[in-house]
């Protein structure tokens, strides 16, 4: 290998399948993870929880359990009064409640004893009388019902927030159309069922510094909140994030337990752990909100879009978590598809006495995309168009700019389309719209959907002018290189990625290097695990890092070589002159040399997203450096005596711009094709409306998710569109692939038995109810009829590039009241 | 609790290969005698209550839930953790193909599935991907989508039959 390192050489890492940095230990019992942690003199954290839904605490007493031998410390939310949140506009939590309980699993005491099993009896002693409110259980009972309210903040009565933009004039477009369709649609929520249940161990030292480690995929952010709420300086807490055992935006916010154990830390001057049972982990909650949609597009009789209002209604839960993010996801990437010149989003977040939803792997829009994807398949069939050619033939372009104000860079979803359509055999198998002329026999059919995700949120969670990953790496004289950076794996490989890409700049092995990740006080700033931006912020950062210490090592070995600086190459260890390559020292003697004439070599990268062009209020939300895109073709078999519907085969592409790592990249795809499936088929987080908002089954044997016997056969087109912004070129891939999966599932479904079902997921007793229907004459379509009456706030209106806008809002009209 | 429950049992038993004894808490499970009184945290849990398959460990050669074994009726019996599978230094084949191949994304749920494996292969050195499926179907994976893990328990099945085997270029590119 004879080769210049830089980003435009051969590659001699970047593009291979290593294994990953922590694979083995992985394998052999030795990762540490957060319950994993045992220190001395440590107490044993039990959390007593809320089974009222919503109601006023009118009194603890502790006595009982305090004189239970063995407990240490108890608190309850008076010893921890300052709010906080992971959004700065929704501080809205205490890590125990004051006043009141929200939901059922809402915490409200801690003990902290001994051991687990007298932290649990002293718990049970604790006594709480409360007074029950009334309940918010749906979306339509928080819009019609505005007392009691849950929270005392928002945009009316028990709604958190309602959004309204405009991008061009919605109706002028409805005019130019051919053909215009609604529908309406229902995503239940679901959760992130880490296989790890959360955990935390915090520890209040001699010299009254605070150390949490943290199943967490955020620890700076838990940083900030610790700060807050403790009132300690920020550099005196520590936090560190122990390998996530799954996380999948589950562990993304600051969480009561998190807090609690470094209370009592601070008050019993001992470690604290605190390790959630299952059913807490099923209150922690944070996941998909439930969405309730209504769509309307117009389009030309080609499938070109006109114009297109979309409308969502989330169940929030109880508390703020990621919500308002949330909202306007539901309403952010329906434009970077198709081509869509003029687009009106409204959006409504309500609170409901459940447990908080917040993000989960494609963040708000995993719901929308369903509901675009199925409302685009049913325009298909009134138009009598081949639903992947109508697609296919509207596509955003690449290097473009939305109505919504996102720029678009590379855009591989016409090749992923391609791929899916003939890998799949699609033109042989779905039924042409024509039941009569069947390709595929009754009960079995093909369906197509695609989508998009960001490579990162443009902005970060708090306003801040700073990059939004750092990484620090230093090189010792030994030849050891570590490379240091905020960044926390939860099993997608975050880590090594970074060993990757200092590995192909500075021309050794992935192994040689140590890398030390997730921990405030030696790593620099990455804002964490969510929104898809680890590869591509952290890898740019890496890059800049492990560039800018090897033109210090170029430097030192050319001028010992007495050979050009251009001439100076790096691979297999070894630093040498490409013209001649036998001359040249080891990496280590390089080293060697370089710290000879500069001294310590240790050099920094950071990443900052590039400015976005939407300027309005609520562009914040939306914006990525780069977008993924992802097409996928479903193959089910639906029984029509049972409804039951099992899938066969996905076939599925992904935009990767360009693989670090193409095995990984493959198994974040079939993890993604796993979840989304899950999704449509079985995975539900359902309440008992009338009987106190209780969670119907918070259990693993009871809340179904797929098994080996339900996981379908992947097949998987990796396409490498490069984009400009990405270390290497490389895109997202840990959400993206999950988004097309459950509408190319829905679609396929109607293929096979000719019914709808609008409403996620698509369980037997839906698709049955909907044949019978069927049978009888009536529609043939399971789902929600119609949405909540609302009043809205006149929407924000912005001009589209193509209207010559510069991406601000235009001045409101003045609207009477 | 009452008092009588926290007198402390002992049991002797075999554990990773090795004679042990060790006195606990009689309601303790065997995961929580590994785990807590062994410090052998590399058996993890994920619901304990039987419902997920994480904590599977050996006893007598067979894949059982230790969630939901008494400490106690581990006497005389032989247990094997993830931390036995290794021979010394050397990772056993499954530990080196669920590595190798991205079988473990976040790795929580590996060694439960690594152990239910090496119980299959035992019986079946060449099992059918469907028999691969059915003998993993109690252990649940939210990361992988259980499709590196089929393939790097064929891979190890291999090795172990002394077989070479190269995955299809597509299991770890994509199709062309």
């Amino acid at each position: 290998m004879r080769t210049k390192n830089s980003k435009n050489g051969p590659l001699n890492v970047v593009g291979k399948p290593f294994r990953k940095v922590d694979a083995r230990a992985k394998c052999n019992g030795q990762t540490k993870f957060a319950d994993d942690i045992v220190l001395p003199r440590m107490l044993y954290c039990k959390i007593l929880r809320s089974h009222q839904p919503h109601a006023l605490i009118k009194g603890i007493d502790t006595t009982r359990a305090a004189a239970l031998p063995g407990v240490i410390a108890i608190i309850t939310g008076g010893d921890l009064p300052i709010p906080y949140g992971i959004l700065p506009v929704s501080q809205d939590e205490h890590a125990l409640c004051i006043e009141k309980v929200r939901f059922i699993g809402d915490p409200v005491a801690a003990v902290a004893a001994i051991d687990e099993d007298v932290a649990f009896d002293a718990m049970n002693l604790i006594e709480v009388e409360y007074e029950p409110l009334n309940t918010i259980s749906t979306i339509e009972e928080a819009v019609l019902i505005d007392e009691p309210r849950i929270h005392d903040y928002g945009d009316a009565g028990n709604v958190h927030k309602k959004v309204s933009l405009e991008f061009g004039n919605v109706e002028e477009g409805f005019a130019e159309a051919d053909l215009i369709r609604e529908d309406t649609f229902f995503y239940e929520g679901n959760t992130h069922l880490p296989m790890e249940q959360h955990a935390a161990v915090g520890n209040f030292d001699a010299d009254k510094k605070l150390t949490l480690w943290s199943s967490t995929q955020t620890p700076h952010y838990v940083h900030r909140a610790l700060a807050k709420v403790l009132e300690l300086p920020a550099s005196h807490i520590r936090v560190i994030a122990t390998p996530n055992g799954g996380g999948f935006g589950g562990k993304s916010d600051p969480f009561n337990h998190e807090v609690i154990v470094c209370k009592l830390s601070m008050i019993t001057g001992r470690p604290v752990k605190a390790t959630l049972t299952r059913e807490e982990v099923f209150y922690c909650h944070r996941g998909r909100h439930p969405v309730l949609m209504h769509v309307k597009t117009g389009v030309k009789k080609d499938g070109a879009i006109t114009g297109m209002h979309f409308q969502s209604f989330l169940d929030g839960g109880a508390y703020g978590s990621y919500g308002v993010a949330s909202t306007f996801y539901t309403g952010a990437l329906q434009t970077v598809t198709y081509e869509v010149p003029r687009y009106k989003f409204q959006g409504l977040r309500a609170f409901t006495n459940k447990p908080p939803c917040g993000p989960k792997r494609g963040h708000g829009t995993p719901q929308p995309r369903y509901a675009l994807e199925v409302h685009l398949d049913k325009i298909a069939e009134q138009l009598q168009l081949d639903p992947a050619e109508m697609r296919r033939a509207h596509l955003v372009e690449a290097n473009s700019v939305t109505a919504n104000y996102l720029r678009i860079g590379s855009m591989g979803l016409g090749t992923c389309i391609d791929k899916v359509v003939a890998g799949s055999d699609w033109k042989n198998r779905f039924s042409g719209w024509n039941r009569n002329r069947r390709k595929l026999p009754f009960g079995k059919g093909v369906g197509v959907a695609c989508s998009s995700y960001i490579c990162g949120a443009g902005l970060p969670i708090y306003w801040n002018n700073m990059p939004q990953s750092g990484v620090q790496l230093r090189l010792d004289r030994q030849g050891g290189v570590c490379v240091m950076c905020g960044s926390v794996d939860i099993g997608q490989g975050s880590d090594s990625i970074l060993a990757y890409i200092v590995a192909e700049v500075l021309g050794i092995d992935p192994f040689d290097i140590r890398v030390v990740t997730a921990d405030t006080d030696l790593t620099p700033v990455d804002l964490g695990s969510y929104s898809s931006r680890v590869t591509l912020m952290t890898g740019n950062a890496a890059l800049q890092a492990a560039e800018r210490a090897r033109e210090l090592l170029v430097m030192a070995v050319a001028e010992k070589l007495v050979v050009p600086i251009e001439n100076i190459s790096l691979a297999e260890r070894r630093v040498f002159d490409v013209e001649n390559p036998e001359v040249g020292v080891s990496f280590a003697e390089a080293i060697v040399l370089a710290e000879s004439k500069f001294g310590t070599i240790g050099t920094v990268g950071s990443y900052s997203p590039p400015r976005s062009p939407g300027k309005y209020k609520g562009a914040g939300v939306g914006p990525s450096p780069a977008y993924s895109y992802s097409a996928a073709v479903a193959e089910v078999d639906v029984d029509p005596e049972t409804g039951i519907v099992v899938v066969e085969r996905i076939w599925i592409a992904h935009d990767i711009g360009k693989s670090i790592n193409p095995m990984l990249v493959m198994g974040q795809v079939e993890g993604s094709v796993y979840m989304g499936l899950g999704e449509i088929l079985m995975e539900e987080m359902a309440y008992r409306g009338n009987r106190n908002v209780v969670h119907k089954f918070p259990s693993m044997l009871e809340y179904k998710s797929p098994t080996t016997m339900e996981m379908c056969d992947v097949k998987t087109y990796l396409i490498e569109d490069p984009d400009p912004n990405g270390p290497y070129g490389a895109k997202e891939v840990g959400q993206g692939p999950l988004l097309p999966v459950p509408p190319a599932v829905a679609n396929a479904v109607y293929d096979a038995v000719g019914v709808r079902i609008d409403e996620v997921p698509i369980t037997p007793e839906k698709v049955l109810k909907a044949l019978r229907d069927k049978s009888r004459g009536r529609d043939g379509r399971y789902g929600p009829v119609s949405i909540p009456s609302v009043e809205w706030p006149e929407p924000l209106r912005v001009l589209t590039p193509a209207e010559g806008g510069d991406g601000t809002e235009m001045p409101r009209v003045a609207v009477h009241s | 609790m009452s008092e009588v429950q926290k007198q402390k049992v002992h049991i002797s038993f075999t554990l990773n290969g090795e004679a042990a004894e060790i006195a606990f808490a009689p309601h303790k499970t065997l995961l929580e005698v590994l785990r807590e009184d062994l410090a052998l945290t590399g058996t993890k849990h994920g619901c304990e209550l039987g419902e997920c398959g994480t904590c599977a460990i050996l006893v007598d050669g067979r894949a059982i839930l230790s969630c939901l074994m008494l400490g106690l009726d581990a006497e005389g019996r032989e247990v094997k953790t993830i931390e036995g599978m290794a021979q010394g230094p050397e990772l056993h084949p499954l530990q080196e193909t669920f590595a190798d191949l991205g079988a473990a994304q976040c790795g929580y749920c590996s060694p439960g599935f690594l152990l239910v494996a090496e119980e299959l292969l035992k019986k079946k050195p060449n099992p059918t991907r469907v028999e691969i499926q059915e003998a993993l179907s109690g252990n649940l994976c939210r990361c992988t989508g259980y499709i590196k893990i089929y393939e790097a328990v064929e891979m190890a099945a291999a090795r172990m039959r002394g077989e070479e085997m190269q995955l299809p270029r597509e299991s770890v590119y994509g199709l062309e």
